[in-house]
């Protein structure tokens, strides 16, 4: 090869290493976040406390995989029920959570989960009363659980009675259908992205069941996406 | 009287002046890295095994600059002296360049002495330090004193740890997909998402696994031992001074790997035994609700659902659910 054909060689390689870098450098600094991004920052006054409405779904019910379970949550602009799981909360502000709970539960793989950690006084309400602590092999056993790691939090989702009939199938399901209702809070802390998941190997049919919903994102864990106001 | 040419062909004594050059260099540069960047070496001085890490860290660099550095003076010496020249000899090739017979033999028998040095330093620094902070299995070889019996106790109900017992503290680590848990068995078998360790203490870590394999990489503690499911992995280490440390999984485990990392803390040995009574007085409604602590603890392979704990005393929803729990 000529030398100025080894310099073009040379030259065109470099470029190339130099984009990929580029792009590998973007999308470190600018991660992606499928399925879209949906903003409570704005959803009450600056200082206000933001309330988050979430369901979980034992089945989708559409899409490309209508029969993963999936978390739903209510877009606080449209009052649409949407499928999407980053969500954009400010920062050092007190997080009131509702979960509507439609799956069924069992015992869970490490009861540890059934403890309720990270909110404010480290409990929940369940239906209205308050507990602190979920014995899953006990009543209806624990469904999922909405975990924040990075921020110590974790709450275990009750599951429906097992002998109910007309479980919810098609998000997003109506409160006519049997669950249950979970409310907690916490407050949101410094700016960030933190993951949040499910503890509960509810991927039915995956070996151990931390596969298809577990390890897709956007079905069962996604973002807390926490910005500065 | 010494010359620094060789009078049989006027040329300067060259492999004397680069012997002279390596030898000033290595002496400056490894006493420069001993005591200037030595102590800031990776992972720290937090525990016995990161201390040894450290040492055996700084060693192999006070080891490896003199090779590097050898390399350098004669290539820049070489480029110096002998580049070639317009109108000059042949560079290369010719009856100059055909093998040395001592130069060969020497370079043989230095990297000879090196690497089974090495690998005589290596094996002696793992036994001493009772596997230098890695996983050694069930059965460890390398016990320090006392574990055997600490890990033995650990089983049975009632046994304790406070900081003038001496004994050795057992932890468990529990991976799961993405988080570590621990338990700790002296303290009624409590478990937590937080990692608490008392200073000047024996630690053992009880390490596996409820799902796929993860590795308990605690990074500052110079310990790192693989989480496999079904096995107990135990690793060893001797906490010194209060300090934070971070854990990290090593081991690429799926959708959230990059997100299953915590920060640790080795605090005093009366504030470590304040944290884990209080914690186990909080726990207790939970803890209650934990299988009896064993060393691993057999999954559900039937995907959804838990059944985990081999032992919980349950009422199955499903048989074929709960594989490993009571039927």
């Amino acid at each position: 090869m000529s030398m100025r054909g080894r310099l073009t060689t040379v030259l065109v390689l470099f470029l190339v290493a130099v984009g990929l870098v580029v792009v590998c450098v973007a999308a470190f600094i600018r991660p992606g976040t499928p399925g879209g991004v949906t903003d409570f920052t704005k959803s009450q006054p600056a200082g206000q406390p933001v309330h988050i409405l979430a369901q979980t779904v034992g089945s989708i019910g559409y899409g490309p995989h209508p029969t993963w379970v999936t978390y739903m949550v209510m877009n606080p602009t449209t009052h649409q029920w949407v499928h999407d799981t980053t969500w954009q909360i400010p920062a050092h502000t007190k997080i009131d959570m509702t979960i509507e709970q439609f799956d069924s539960g069992s015992p869970i793989r490490n009861q540890e989960w059934g403890q309720v950690q990270g909110t404010i006084g480290h409990s929940m309400t369940l239906n209205g009363k308050t507990i602190s602590s979920y014995n899953s092999y006990t009543g209806n056993g624990i469904g999922h659980t909405f975990a924040v790691p990075l921020m110590g939090i974790s709450v275990p989702l009750v599951g429906v009675s097992p002998s109910a009939s007309n479980v919810c199938g098609v998000a997003p399901c109506s409160l006519k259908l049997p669950h249950e209702l979970i409310k907690f809070s916490f407050i949101s802390g410094s700016s960030g992205e933190y993951p949040w998941q499910c503890f509960v190997p509810c991927g039915l049919g995956w070996l151990y069941g931390n596969g298809g919903p577990m390890s897709t994102q956007n079905y069962m864990g996604g973002f807390l996406d926490v910005v500065n106001s | 009287m010494m010359t620094s040419e060789d009078p049989m062909t006027n040329e300067p004594r060259h492999l004397r002046r680069m012997t002279n050059i390596w030898v000033i260099a290595s002496v400056v540069v490894d006493v420069l890295f001993w005591f200037l960047v030595g102590p800031h070496m990776a992972p720290g001085r937090l525990t016995s095994t990161a201390g040894a890490d450290q040492t055996d860290i700084n060693i192999l660099m006070v080891i490896a600059l003199p090779v590097l550095l050898a390399v350098w003076v004669f290539l820049g010496y070489s480029i110096r002296v002998w580049s070639s020249k317009k109108n000059g000899p042949e560079s290369v090739g010719g009856p100059a360049a055909a093998g040395h017979k001592g130069v060969i033999t020497a370079w043989i028998v230095t990297t000879t002495v090196i690497v089974l040095g090495l690998a005589i330093f290596g094996t002696i620094a793992l036994i001493a330090d009772h596997g230098s902070g890695g996983g050694e299995g069930p059965n460890p070889i390398w016990a320090p004193a006392g574990a055997t019996a600490a890990e033995t106790a650990a089983l049975t109900k009632g046994d304790s740890w406070s900081p003038s017992s001496g004994k050795v503290l057992v932890v468990q680590v529990i991976a799961q997909q993405w988080k570590f848990t621990y338990r700790y068995p002296q303290f009624g078998g409590f478990e937590t998402t937080q990692l608490m360790l008392p200073a000047d203490t024996s630690i053992a870590f009880n390490v596996t696994s409820l799902d796929v394999i993860h590795s308990f990489w605690a990074y500052q503690l110079g310990v790192k031992a693989d989480a496999n499911p079904q096995q107990n992995n135990v690793a060893f280490t001797d906490t010194k001074g209060p300090g934070d440390f971070t854990v990290r999984c090593s081991e690429l485990c799926g959708l959230w790997h990059g997100a299953m990392y915590d920060f640790g803390k080795v605090v005093s040995a009366s504030d470590f035994e304040s944290w884990a009574t209080s914690t186990e007085s909080a726990n207790a409604t939970n803890t209650s609700y934990l299988a009896p602590f064993a060393w691993t603890y057999v999954p559900d392979a039937n995907g959804a659902a838990g059944g985990y704990y081999i032992d919980a005393n349950v009422t199955p929803y499903s048989k074929s659910e709960l594989y490993g729990a009571k039927q």
